[in-house]
C-alpha cells in the first residue's frame, strides 16, 4: 500500500483539452480523494501555463485497458491490407493541406 | 538604534500613496513565503503543489507592489524585500505567524484571501490607472485562492472530530488578528477620500459576510467574540515571528550582497 492509498486517496487519471475544437488528451494522473478535489489539483498540476480550457477527471479505476500481453491480436499493423489505407485517391488540388 | 533611524528615513521618503502601497506588498510577500515554508511538509506532494501555486500568485502580487511602492524614492523591489529590518515592514500581523497545523494555514488563507478579495476589487476602480490595472489582474488569482481555502474550510470544519477540533483550535487564535486588516489611520483614510484605495469600514461589511457565512456552512460556529485586537504591523510594530522570517528569507542576500544568477 502506497502512503496514498493508506489516506483513502484515489488515483485519478487527468484529460485536458487544450483549446476549443480539440479533444481532451490524456496528461497524466494524481491522487485525490473525490472529483472536486481531484479538479482542483488537476488544475493546479497540468494548466498553470495557458495548456487547457477544459478538464476532465476520471478515476483510474473506471478505465477499461487493453492487455499488454495481447499485443500481437490487438495491434500487429495490417501494411498487408492496403485496402484500409486510402491511399487510392487522388487528391483535388484545394485540399493538399490535408 | 540603526533600524528606528532607517525607519523614519524610509518613512520620510515615501510619499503616501507609496507607503500605503508598501503595506500591501509586504503582506503579501510575508504571506506567501509562509506558504512557501509547506513546502516538502505538505500532506501530499498535489497538495503542496496547491500551496505553492498561491505562494507564487503572492509573490508576483508582492513584486508588482513593492515595485510600485520604491519607484519614485530609488528603491527597487529586491532592496526593499532584503535590506529592510522587520521594524521597517509594514505587513500585517495575521500573515507573519507560524504555519501552525494545516488548519491554521487554512483559515488564515481564508481570510486573507477573503480581505485581498474585497480590497483589489474596490482597488480595481482606484483613480491610479495603474494600481486599478494591477488590482484587476489579481482579483482572478485571489478569487482561486479564497475558493480554495473555502472548500478546505468546509471540509476542515465539516470533517472528521479530530480536524474539526484543529479548525476550531485555529479560529481562537486567529480571528482576533483579522481586526487589524480594517485598521485605518489617517494615512488610509486621506487617500480613501481621494477615491486612491479602498476605505477599510466600508470593505469590511462584506468580508464579514463572506467569512462568517463560510464559517457557519461549516459547522464551525460564529466568529469568537473577545477584546483583545492586536494590530501595530502598519506601523512596524510586529510579532517576534517576523524576525525569524526574515532572518531565512534575507539570509542569501545578506551573506552576498548583490549576487545575482
Amino acid at each position: 500500500m502506497t502512503a496514498s492509498e493508506q489516506q483513502g486517496l484515489d488515483l485519478w487519471e487527468v484529460f485536458v483539452r487544450a483549446r476549443r475544437g480539440l479533444s481532451h488528451q490524456h496528461v497524466g494522473s494524481l491522487h485525490a480523494p473525490d472529483a472536486e478535489v481531484a479538479l482542483r489539483r488537476a488544475r493546479d498540476l497540468y494548466t498553470r501555463r495557458g495548456e487547457g480550457v477544459s478538464i476532465w477527471v476520471v478515476p483510474a479505476g473506471a478505465v477499461s485497458a487493453s492487455d499488454p500481453g495481447e499485443k500481437e491480436p490487438y495491434f500487429t499493423p495490417a501494411r498487408d491490407k492496403d485496402y484500409r489505407y486510402p491511399t487510392y485517391y487522388e487528391l483535388p488540388r484545394e485540399v493538399r493541406g490535408l | 538604534m540603526s533600524s528606528v533611524r532607517a525607519l523614519t528615513a524610509l518613512a520620510r521618503t515615501l510619499k503616501p500613496l507609496d507607503a500605503y502601497v508598501l503595506g500591501l506588498g509586504d503582506d503579501a510577500l510575508v504571506s506567501s513565503h509562509r506558504l512557501s515554508e509547506w513546502l516538502t511538509r505538505a500532506p501530499d506532494l498535489e497538495e503542496e503543489v496547491a500551496l505553492a501555486n498561491v505562494a507564487l500568485d503572492q509573490l508576483g502580487q508582492a513584486r508588482f507592489l513593492l515595485g510600485y511602492a520604491g519607484r519614485s524614492s530609488g528603491l527597487t523591489e529586491d532592496e526593499l524585500a532584503y535590506q529592510r529590518t522587520d521594524r521597517e515592514y509594514r505587513n500585517c500581523l495575521l500573515v507573519e505567524l507560524p504555519n501552525g497545523d494545516f488548519a491554521h494555514t487554512i483559515l488564515r488563507l481564508l481570510f486573507f484571501s477573503a480581505y485581498q478579495r474585497q480590497l483589489y476589487t474596490t482597488l480595481s476602480e482606484s483613480t491610479d490607472g495603474e494600481l486599478a490595472g494591477f488590482a484587476k489582474k489579481a482579483c482572478v488569482e485571489v478569487d482561486y485562492h479564497y475558493e480554495y481555502a473555502a472548500s478546505w474550510t468546509l471540509r476542515l470544519g465539516d470533517g472528521t472530530e479530530e480536524s474539526h477540533d484543529r479548525a476550531v483550535a485555529a479560529l481562537a487564535e486567529l480571528w482576533p488578528y483579522t481586526a487589524e486588516l480594517f485598521a485605518g489611520d489617517d494615512l488610509v483614510t486621506a487617500l480613501a477620500a481621494e477615491g486612491l484605495v479602498p476605505d477599510p469600514e466600508r470593505i469590511q461589511g462584506s468580508w464579514m459576510e463572506q467569512v462568517t457565512s463560510i464559517l457557519a456552512e461549516a459547522t464551525l460556529g460564529t466568529a469568537p467574540s473577545g477584546t483583545w485586537r492586536p494590530g501595530g504591523g502598519r506601523n512596524g510594530v510586529h510579532t517576534e515571528a517576523l524576525s525569524y522570517l526574515l532572518a531565512e528569507m534575507q539570509s542569501v542576500h545578506r551573506a552576498h550582497p548583490g549576487a545575482s544568477w
